[in-house]
């Protein structure tokens, strides 16, 4: 499917384009070196444990604005008539914008090697866990992604996109630790759902297939939603 | 209308097209057919069903009931290969904001599957019909109206498409530009089927070989220009004004006119008498009316006859009832 890649390639051009990308990239990398560096010197530890600890959080905000002009735009420009007169088929276009997201993601998470980087020469790295971090933040990134595209697929507003894509995605991330005053009964159904809990499997460096099933069904879960909202528009 | 001799080079063929939103009728059962090579214009006052009926060709919503057929391809069926033959500007020609004019074009000469070679080529020449090529590396966000107008129409013929379908092409453009454009479409519309909206009349009558009428979602006249106005001219009306007459007297003896259905005379205005005459029938009645008036002591003022213009009739056949 080439139409895909034009897609794709026009929106990591358009993302580029806008200075959004990178007041969005500099917020992030601000954030997580704070965060990070504040913490880091008293642990003393050289490892990036508390770097991925805080990711999913931070991913449940920064993620979803990222993704939430995809559609949104295209709905308030109008611009999404012209795209569907093209000749591409929604899941191209919805593969294309995906594919950018998490280009995106992956372009905000290149600059923050630099930590490992950094750590590994002022003491013994282990390797193991920041590449399953590195893996596991890609995966999450994507997951959340088609999270906040079909949030921006429902509305023409970017800013409603971006509460209901942040709302699902903080709460995927936060249901991990809200269950000690369940009942015992539905914590194991619920704790799968967690999007931490399975990021931060990866992220000790065990590539266990059920975290790999849990990101796959989330992101095909919110693509296979972003393709029925577009076909209900007409 | 088209009659069976011309079924083989029918392009666009709709039939019993509905389309509703909730309990509001848009469209309402419309059918007609569109030749290959013919200019059609879609004309209607706003919120007559045009761009929905233009949405519709385009596969872009889906009709409630009724069918289209583009090239003998069903519409529902096979969306993809029509959408490759249809060129389409929406009204105000959405595009993205961000993009530089020449990076939207490169980015539709790709979607549209031209060769990597022919695309700075077909762009190119697009920069030239439209006349572009001074914004090319500007934001599409930053361009007027009509710039942003003349790029629309750039995206819609890329791939020199079998069909084109403009909604409202020259809104907000200016005169010259509004000439350029229509000699644009006029051009095209040789060899490539041409659908467009407007309620501008005179754009239609400029532009167009057919012209369909479209009022609350369905058809009230479909033909060529010159046709839908005989068709429409049962009546016409001749415009007197009159001085040192009688209103008795002139309204008795101009009746007495064969063709003259009836003589109005209005309320005197210093002496001078304002008459309207409505004529039944496509005679040309001045001849006999002034040959009537010399033969009294009247003085005659003004003496007119009402051209049908396009904008009588519109106005005729889409007045609320």
């Amino acid at each position: 499917m080439p139409q895909a890649w034009f897609v794709f390639k026009k929106e990591v051009t358009a993302y580029f384009a806008s200075p959004v990308a990178y007041i969005v990239i500099s917020i992030f990398l601000l954030v997580t070196g704070w965060f990070f560096f504040s913490t880091f010197f008293i642990f003393n530890q050289a490892d990036l444990r508390n770097f991925f600890a805080m990711l999913p959080l931070i991913f449940a905000f920064v993620v979803p604005a990222i993704a939430m002009r995809l559609f949104s735009e295209e709905r308030n420009v109008g611009s999404l008539e012209t795209l569907l007169t093209l000749p591409v088929t929604p899941l191209q276009v919805i593969v294309g914008k995906f594919a950018a997201a998490v280009a995106f993601v992956a372009a905000m998470l290149l600059p923050t090697l630099a930590y490992p980087a950094s750590i590994g020469l002022i003491g013994r790295l282990d390797w193991g866990p920041v590449v399953g971090g590195y893996l596991g933040a890609i995966l999450l990134g994507g997951a959340f992604a088609a999270v906040g595209l079909f949030a921006s697929s429902l509305t023409r507003s970017q800013i409603i996109a971006f509460i209901v894509g942040t709302a699902i995605c903080f709460g995927l991330t936060l249901i991990g630790r809200i269950l000690f005053f369940l009942p015992e009964t539905i914590v194991g159904v619920l704790a799968y759902l967690g999007a931490d809990h399975h990021f931060q499997n990866i992220a000790k460096g065990v590539v266990d297939t059920r975290d790999l099933v849990y990101f796959a069904s989330v992101t095909f879960v919110g693509l296979y939603a972003t393709h029925l909202s577009l076909r209900e528009k007409n | 209308m088209l009659n069976t001799a011309f079924k083989d080079k029918t392009m666009i063929q709709v039939e019993a097209l509905t389309k509703h939103f909730g309990t509001f009728r848009a469209v309402n059962g419309i059918s007609f057919n569109i030749a290959r090579g013919e200019i059609l214009g879609l004309l209607g006052p706003n919120g007559a069903g045009k761009t929905t009926t233009l949405r519709m060709l385009t596969g872009l919503l889906k009709p409630t009931s009724g069918t289209i057929r583009v090239a003998d391809k069903s519409i529902a069926d096979e969306a993809l290969a029509i959408k490759r033959m249809m060129g389409y500007l929406p009204e105000s020609a959405p595009l993205y904001h961000d993009l530089l004019v020449f990076d939207y074009l490169r980015y539709v000469a790709e979607i549209r599957g031209l060769r990597a070679e022919a695309r700075l080529d077909r762009i190119r020449q697009l920069a030239d019909i439209c006349q572009i090529g001074d914004v090319m590396h500007k934001p599409i966000g930053v361009l007027s109206k009509g710039y942003r107008q003349r790029v629309g129409l750039a995206h819609a013929m890329m791939s020199d498409p079998q069909i084109l379908i403009l909604d409202e092409p020259t809104s907000g453009l200016d005169p010259n530009q509004i000439v350029e454009i229509r000699r644009i479409i006029r051009q095209i519309g040789r060899e490539k089927t041409v659908v467009l909206s407007t309620h501008i009349l005179p754009e239609a009558e400029a532009t167009c070989d057919r012209i369909l009428i479209i009022h609350q979602g369905t058809i009230v006249a479909d033909g060529a220009t010159d046709q839908i106005k005989r068709s429409a001219a049962g009546e016409h009306r001749i415009h007197l004004t009159l001085a040192n007459a009688d209103p008795g007297v002139v309204r008795a003896r101009l009746e007495a006119i064969d063709g003259v259905a009836e003589a109005i005379t209005e309320t005197p205005i210093n002496g001078t008498l304002p008459v309207v005459l409505v004529c039944r029938g496509e005679a040309d009645l001045r001849g006999s009316v002034y040959r009537e008036i010399r033969q009294t002591g009247w003085d005659l003022l003004e003496f007119y006859q009402e051209t049908q213009t396009l904008e009588t009739i519109f106005r005729k056949l889409t007045r609320e009832d």
